[in-house]
């Protein structure tokens, strides 16, 4: 047997680390929605969909804007020292990957932006008669709208996998420290996005495509959910016992009944129906992914607190 | 090139906080929040119990995860002995030194940034120990330069058995525990 006792008791450490709450995990859920949806336009840009008048890549670029805007201000009000926030944009450190967040997270608007501008807002383009100018010099090059779908896609992912490399940097936190924590947060933003896309996609052809993609994203999802577990549970004792938190643990209820059933396997049997044409396109399935991908999101930031390498310290 | 560290006596700690008092006076830590703290570190099972007695401390880390991961620049190591520090008017309070810190060594300042143990620098630029050090009344806490072999630090290196916390972790700690 062996107990500890501390004197520290600190805020936010004691008796177990709670430093992140629910803003983060809104804020990397949004981020990888907003990164999967950047990847999903531009591959509808790059098949020429945007010659559409109801493609999905037209639309999504302004929902993306406010949607990373969203996932932006839930990040700024986790900060304990707000004024300072500049600071992250008077440096840039190579070894900090929130550091690289930082800069990534800045230089995805002007890629939006630049999808946004294949086909303005009306509103937008009434007051700003030059965006229908600049609108059609864009749609007249068949390269420039190459060179925009590049650049979401490769954006896209780049956030999609920042937002996993930010928290499996974290040595000292067992059920964060894999890599496969960026693949699954890239794989889940894609399937989170196109459950999204679909949902308010117009175009028939398209949600047949998303329905389809959702699938190989889910079960893609569901594969390294399993590697990630692996990985842990073969490795040293803290990391078995941060892995066996998701799998028998206090947090195993809500990762097995709303993360792998309701959010990937409910879903995968759906999905095949609708794409079989067995049963009608339902909003159901998309929902359940979204709300599984937040849920996965909250359940990796506070397990992943929870999880450490000092045995279990009581605080007196 | 110097390079500070501390050598703790378990066998002569006795856990009487008194590292603890002299640091929150000397910075004048806020109420409800601690740089150095104590654990009594039980092991066995009746009747043979073995405690142990530890003041901890951040660990000035060879290796250190909090500066690296450090976004604004605010974390960083001091230009003598490779001491671990906060700017505090460049930090944002992200959070993230926080989390990357495996002796949870790390707090938010009630005025919005990162705190910890500085080694109390102000003092060993001075050529005084560090309060905690200085105040201890079984004299368990020893610091110096640990590349100084004719250093105290050093001839305890020499001669005890030692360990640090979670070596595991690959921090490199620098804070060196007798046993």
């Amino acid at each position: 047997m062996r107990e500890l006792t501390t004197t520290r008791n600190n805020p936010m450490i004691d008796p177990s680390l709670h430093i992140w709450g629910g803003e983060i995990a809104i804020y990397l859920f949004l981020g990888g929605l907003v990164a999967g949806i950047m990847m999903i336009s531009g591959y509808f840009l790059l098949r020429g969909r945007h010659k559409e008048v109801e493609c999905s890549c037209l639309r999504m670029p302004a929902l993306n804007i406010v949607l990373l805007s969203l996932g932006m201000l839930a990040l700024f009000l986790d900060l304990e020292h707000k004024l300072y926030v500049w600071r992250m944009y008077a440096t840039f450190k190579p070894a900090s990957p929130m550091s690289w967040g930082a800069w990534i997270l800045l230089l995805v608007y002007p890629a939006l932006a630049a999808n946004l501008l294949i086909k303005p807002p009306e509103r937008l383009s009434a007051w700003f008669p030059f965006l229908s100018r600049l609108s059609g010099q864009l749609n007249a090059s068949q390269g420039a709208i190459r060179a925009i779908a590049a650049l979401n896609m490769a954006l896209g992912a780049m956030l999609g996998i920042y937002t996993g490399i930010l928290l499996s940097a974290f040595g000292a936190r067992p059920l964060w420290n894999s890599a496969a924590l960026s693949i699954l947060f890239l794989v889940s933003g894609l399937s989170t996005a196109a459950a999204l896309v679909h949902l308010v996609a117009r175009d028939r052809h398209e949600r047949e495509v998303l329905a389809r993609a959702d699938i190989g994203f889910l079960a893609a999802e569901l594969l390294v959910i399993l590697l990630f577990l692996i990985g842990l549970l073969s490795s040293t004792s803290v990391h078995i016992e941060a892995a066996q938190s998701l799998i028998s643990g206090p947090y195993a209820p809500v990762f097995w009944v709303f993360v792998i059933g309701l959010g990937i396997v409910v879903p995968l049997v759906v999905q095949p129906l609708v794409v079989s044409h067995r049963i009608a396109h339902t909003p159901v399935a998309p929902i359940l992914v979204i709300t599984g991908g937040l849920i996965l999101r909250y359940v990796i930031v506070f397990a992943g607190q929870a999880s450490h390498w000092a045995p279990m310290a009581v605080s007196r | 090139m110097a390079r500070f560290g501390m050598v703790i006596d378990t066998a002569r700690c006795v856990g009487c906080m008194d590292c603890v008092t002299a640091c929150k006076t000397e910075n004048s830590v806020p109420e409800g929040f601690n740089r150095d703290w104590i654990v009594y570190d039980t092991v066995g099972t009746l009747p043979g119990l073995h405690l142990e007695i530890r003041s901890e401390r951040c660990n000035h880390c060879d290796n250190p995860p909090c500066v690296y991961c450090c976004p604004c620049g605010a974390s960083h190591i001091h230009e003598r002995g490779g001491v671990v520090l906060v700017y505090a008017y460049k930090c944002s309070g992200c959070k993230a030194c926080i989390a990357a810190c495996p002796y949870d060594a790390r707090f938010i300042h009630p005025e919005g940034y990162a705190d910890k143990c500085t080694f109390c620098i102000q003092r060993v630029e001075q050529g005084l120990d560090p309060a905690c050090v200085a105040v201890c009344p079984t004299r368990c806490m020893t610091f110096g330069d640990l590349e100084d072999p004719n250093n105290d630090v050093s001839r305890l290196l020499q001669s005890r058995r030692y360990y640090t916390l979670l070596t595991e972790a690959g921090t490199r700690p620098q804070i060196y525990y007798l046993t």
